[in-house]
C-alpha cells in the first residue's frame, strides 16, 4: 500500500491555534508507529471554527477531522484515521460538510486543496489554464474578456477592472507596471492573506495575464509587513514559477517576459490607498497623490500602472479559463461573479465564505456564522473594514451587493464582516474610528489630521457628560467637514462608522461613569 | 551607533541601492539585521542614496513598523482592531500592560519584552490575536497570554512556527 496522504494547514490562522503542533505530533506518532505518510501543508479551507482541520485522502475522497489538538493525535491513529476510521472528531467527507457544500468557490477553488508550493499540483487542479488561453489571444481580447465578465475591483472601490486595464493598454509607453495591492489593511478581512498562503500561484497567474493584456513586463506585489507567512508562501511560489518557466524572460515558451517581485509595506494603513501604495513602492512616504493623473496613466515611477487587489487578480484566471459568460452568470445587478466574504469577530463559525453576490447578510451571520460566539444577541456588524458603516439588526436582510449596501448607507468594501454582540459600546467604537484615523492619517488634509483628533475629544466630552447634546451636534458637523474636505477615503469615510453609530445606536452617546478610556 | 552597526548599514545600502525605489527595502534589511533603524543610519542612507537627511528621516518616521530604538528580546504585538475588540482585545491589552509592566511602545526594564499595538493581523476569525516575534496567536485569553510570556522568560527565544 502506498503512503497515506495527510493534510495539515500551514495557514497563519490555523497555525495561530495549534496546526503546527498538530502537524509535528502527527509526524512523530507516525514514525513511532512505523507508518509511512505524506504530510502536505496546505492552506486553510477557511472554516476556522474547525481548525486545526486535518484531512486524509481515502481512495479519492478527503475525509476531515477537526478541530484536532495535539492530545487527540494518538487516538486518531488508534482509530485508523489514515483510512477514514470512525472517531468523535470525524466530520466525514470535507466537501459534504454543509458549510462548504453550499459555497460557490471560484476564486477559492483551490485554497486548502492544493500544496501551495507546488506548480505541478496547481496545474493538476486547473491552474495555468487561463494563462494558456491568454497566450493565444490578442491583448485587446484579453481586456475585453475581463470587461465582459463584469469583474469589479475587490479592494473596496468596486471600479470595473476591464476599464482600468483598457486605459493602461491604450498608453503608448515602453514601460508599464502591474502592481498588486496586498496591503489588506481592513480589520476583519483575511481573504487576500488566505489566498496568498493557500494558492499563491493563482495570484501569480492573474498578474501574469494582466501583464500580457496591457504589455507590462514587471509586476510588484505590495504586501503588508504584518503578513510574514504570506511573504514566505509568495516567495516560495514565485521561485517555483520561475523554475517551471511560468515567470521570467520566456513565459511558457511564448517569448514574452514577465517578472514578479514582492515588496513589503511597513505598517501604514493609508498605504492601501492606491496612490499612497505607489509612493511607498517607490520608497517614499506614503502620502496620497492628487488625481488626476490616474495611476493607469501615470502610476509607478510615472509610468502607466495597473493597481488591483489580490482578489481581483485572483479572479482573472478563471475568467480567462471558463470565459466571461461563465463568471458573469454568478451574481446580481451590477455585482457580477462571487465574493469571498470573511466572517470575523464575535461569531461562532468564523471564516471564509465565498458566494455569488446576492446572498443576504442574515444568511451569512446565522446560517454560516451560527450567531455570536458568546451566544448573546448580535447587536451590530461592521461591513467593509474600519471605514465601513455599522449595520443594526433591523437591516440584516440586506443583500451582499455593492448597490444594495450603498442604498442603506453602508459599503461592502473588501467583504469583511465584523460581528459585535449586545455588550458592545457604540460610542467607544465611534471613538476608536476617530482614533484610528488620527493615528493613520497621512497628514495631508487638515479635516482628516486635525478633525479626527477633535472627534476623539468631542466623543470623550459627550460620554463625560460635558454638554452632551451640544457636543453631539458638534460631532455631526465635524463628520460633515471630514466628508467634504478629505482627499482620500481615510478622512473621507471615517465618518461612516461614526455617523452610523450615532444614527442607529444613539442611546450609547450619553454621559456615563467611568468615562471612556483609550483602548490602548 | 557602534562601528559594527554602521558597517552593516553601509554594506546593506551598497548591496541594494541600485534597485528601483530602494529606501524602504533597505530600511527593512537594516531593521532585520539590527532590530531597529539607528538615528545615525539616516545620514549614511541619505548620502548613499543621494537624498536629503530630512527625506530619509521623513520616510523612517512615516511608517509605524520602523523603530529608532533597539527592541526588547521579544516583540509582543497585540491587535487592537475591531474584530479583536469584539472578543475582548481591550481587556487583554490592559492585562498585558499589567503583566509586563509597560505601556504600548515601551520595553520592559530588563529588556526582555517590547509591547506594540498592531491594527489587524488577518487573524480576525480567531480573535483576539497577537504576534510574538513573527509567530501568530489566536483566541487569546489572559491565562494563555501569561503562559506565552512565562515560556519566553525562561528561554531566550520562542519556538519556531
Ligand atoms: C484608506 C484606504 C485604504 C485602502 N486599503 C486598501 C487595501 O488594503 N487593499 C486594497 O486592495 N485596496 C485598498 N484601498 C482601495 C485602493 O485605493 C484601490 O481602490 C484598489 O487597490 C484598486 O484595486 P481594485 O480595483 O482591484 O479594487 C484603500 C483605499 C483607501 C482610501
Ligand atoms: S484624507 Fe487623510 S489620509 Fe487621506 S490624503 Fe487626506 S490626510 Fe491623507
Ligand atoms: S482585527 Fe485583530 S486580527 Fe484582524
Amino acid at each position: 500500500m502506498s503512503a497515506a496522504t495527510v493534510y495539515v494547514p500551514r495557514d497563519a490562522s490555523a497555525l495561530s491555534i495549534g496546526a503546527g503542533e498538530v502537524a509535528t505530533a502527527i509526524a512523530k506518532e507516525s514514525s513511532a508507529r512505523g507508518i509511512e505518510l505524506k504530510l502536505v501543508r496546505n492552506g486553510s479551507r477557511g472554516a476556522f471554527w474547525l481548525e486545526p482541520l486535518v484531512e486524509v485522502v481515502v481512495q479519492t475522497q478527503r475525509i476531515a477531522y477537526g478541530p484536532v489538538t495535539v492530545a487527540d493525535v494518538p487516538s486518531l491513529f488508534a482509530a485508523d484515521f489514515l483510512n477514514g476510521g470512525a472517531h468523535p472528531l470525524c466530520l466525514g467527507p470535507t466537501d459534504a460538510i454543509p458549510w462548504f457544500a453550499t459555497q460557490q468557490r471560484l476564486t477559492f477553488a483551490r485554497v486548502g486543496i492544493v500544496d501551495p508550493a507546488s506548480v505541478a499540483d496547481y496545474v493538476a487542479h486547473g491552474g495555468y489554464q487561463g494563462l494558456r488561453r491568454a497566450l493565444s489571444m490578442a491583448p485587446e481580447a484579453i481586456v475585453q474578456g475581463v470587461l465582459d465578465s463584469g469583474l469589479r475591483g475587490r479592494g473596496g472601490a468596486a471600479f470595473p477592472t476591464g476599464i482600468k486595464w483598457k486605459t493602461v493598454l491604450e498608453q503608448k509607453t515602453q514601460q508599464k507596471y502591474i502592481t498588486c495591492n496586498a496591503d489588506e489593511g481592513d480589520s476583519g478581512t483575511f481573504s487576500d492573506r488566505m489566498l496568498m498562503e493557500g494558492d499563491p500561484l493563482c495570484l501569480v497567474e492573474g498578474m501574469t495575464i494582466a501583464g500580457l493584456a496591457v504589455g507590462a513586463t514587471q509586476g510588484y506585489i505590495y504586501l503588508r509587513a504584518e503578513y510574514p507567512h504570506a511573504y514566505r508562501a509568495l516567495n516560495t511560489a514565485i521561485a517555483a514559477a520561475y523554475q517551471a518557466r511560468y515567470l521570467g524572460s520566456d513565459v511558457l515558451g511564448s517569448g514574452k517576459r514577465f517578472d514578479l517581485e514582492v515588496r513589503l509595506g511597513a505598517g501604514a494603513y493609508v498605504c492601501g490607498e492606491e496612490t499612497s501604495m505607489l509612493e511607498s513602492l517607490e520608497g517614499k512616504r506614503g502620502e496620497v497623490r492628487v488625481r488626476p493623473p490616474l495611476p493607469a496613466i501615470k502610476g509607478l515611477f510615472g509610468q502607466p500602472t495597473i493597481v488591483n487587489n489580490v482578489m481581483t487578480f485572483a479572479s482573472v484566471p478563471i475568467i480567462l479559463h471558463q470565459g466571461a459568460e461563465f463568471y458573469k452568470n454568478f451574481g446580481m445587478g451590477r455585482s457580477r461573479g462571487t465574493l469571498p466574504l470573511q466572517l470575523a469577530g464575535n461569531i461562532k463559525r468564523g471564516g471564509l465564505v465565498e458566494r455569488a453576490f446576492g446572498v443576504s447578510l442574515r444568511e451569512l451571520l446565522y446560517d454560516y456564522g451560527g450567531g455570536s460566539a458568546t451566544g448573546r444577541p448580535i447587536r451590530a456588524v461592521q461591513v467593509g473594514g474600519p471605514l465601513g458603516a455599522y449595520i443594526p439588526a433591523s437591516q440584516f436582510d440586506v443583500l451582499i451587493d455593492y448597490e444594495a449596501l450603498t442604498n442603506i448607507g453602508a459599503l461592502l468594501g473588501h467583504g469583511g464582516i465584523v460581528v459585535f454582540d449586545d455588550t458592545v459600546d457604540m460610542a467607544r467604537m465611534a471613538r476608536y474610528a476617530m482614533e484610528f484615523c488620527a493615528v493613520e492619517s497621512c497628514g495631508k488634509c487638515t479635516p482628516c489630521r486635525i478633525g479626527s483628533t477633535r472627534g476623539v475629544e468631542v466623543i470623550d466630552r459627550i460620554v463625560g457628560g460635558v454638554e452632551s447634546e451640544r457636543n453631539l451636534q458638534l460631532l455631526e458637523s465635524l463628520c460633515e467637514t471630514m466628508l467634504q474636505g478629505s482627499l482620500c477615503g481615510l478622512g473621507g469615510m471615517t465618518p461612516f462608522p461614526v455617523q452610523s453609530a450615532i444614527k442607529y445606536f444613539r442611546e450609547d452617546f450619553r454621559a456615563r461613569t467611568p468615562p471612556l478610556k483609550q483602548a490602548g | 551607533m557602534p562601528p559594527n552597526e554602521s558597517d552593516t548599514v553601509r554594506r546593506l545600502v551598497e548591496d541594494m541601492k541600485d534597485r528601483p525605489g530602494p529606501l524602504i527595502e533597505i530600511l527593512h534589511s537594516v531593521q532585520a539585521a539590527l532590530g531597529y533603524v539607528p538615528p545615525d543610519a539616516v545620514p549614511i542612507l541619505a548620502e548613499a542614496l543621494n537624498l536629503s537627511r530630512a527625506e530619509v528621516h521623513g520616510v523612517v518616521t512615516f511608517y509605524h513598523f520602523f523603530r529608532d530604538t533597539p527592541p526588547g528580546r521579544h516583540t509582543v504585538s497585540l491587535c487592537r482592531a475591531e474584530a479583536c475588540q469584539s472578543m475582548g482585545a481591550d481587556e487583554l491589552a490592559e492585562h498585558a500592560k499589567g503583566r509586563l509592566g509597560v505601556d504600548f511602545h515601551e520595553t520592559t526594564k530588563d529588556g526582555t519584552f517590547s509591547l506594540e499595538p498592531v491594527f489587524c493581523l488577518g487573524n480576525c476569525a480567531c480573535s483576539p490575536a497577537a504576534m510574538i516575534d513573527g509567530r501568530l496567536y489566536g483566541r487569546l485569553t489572559p491565562d494563555r497570554f501569561d503562559a506565552l510570556i512565562t515560556e519566553r522568560q525562561s528561554k531566550t527565544s520562542g519556538p519556531k512556527q
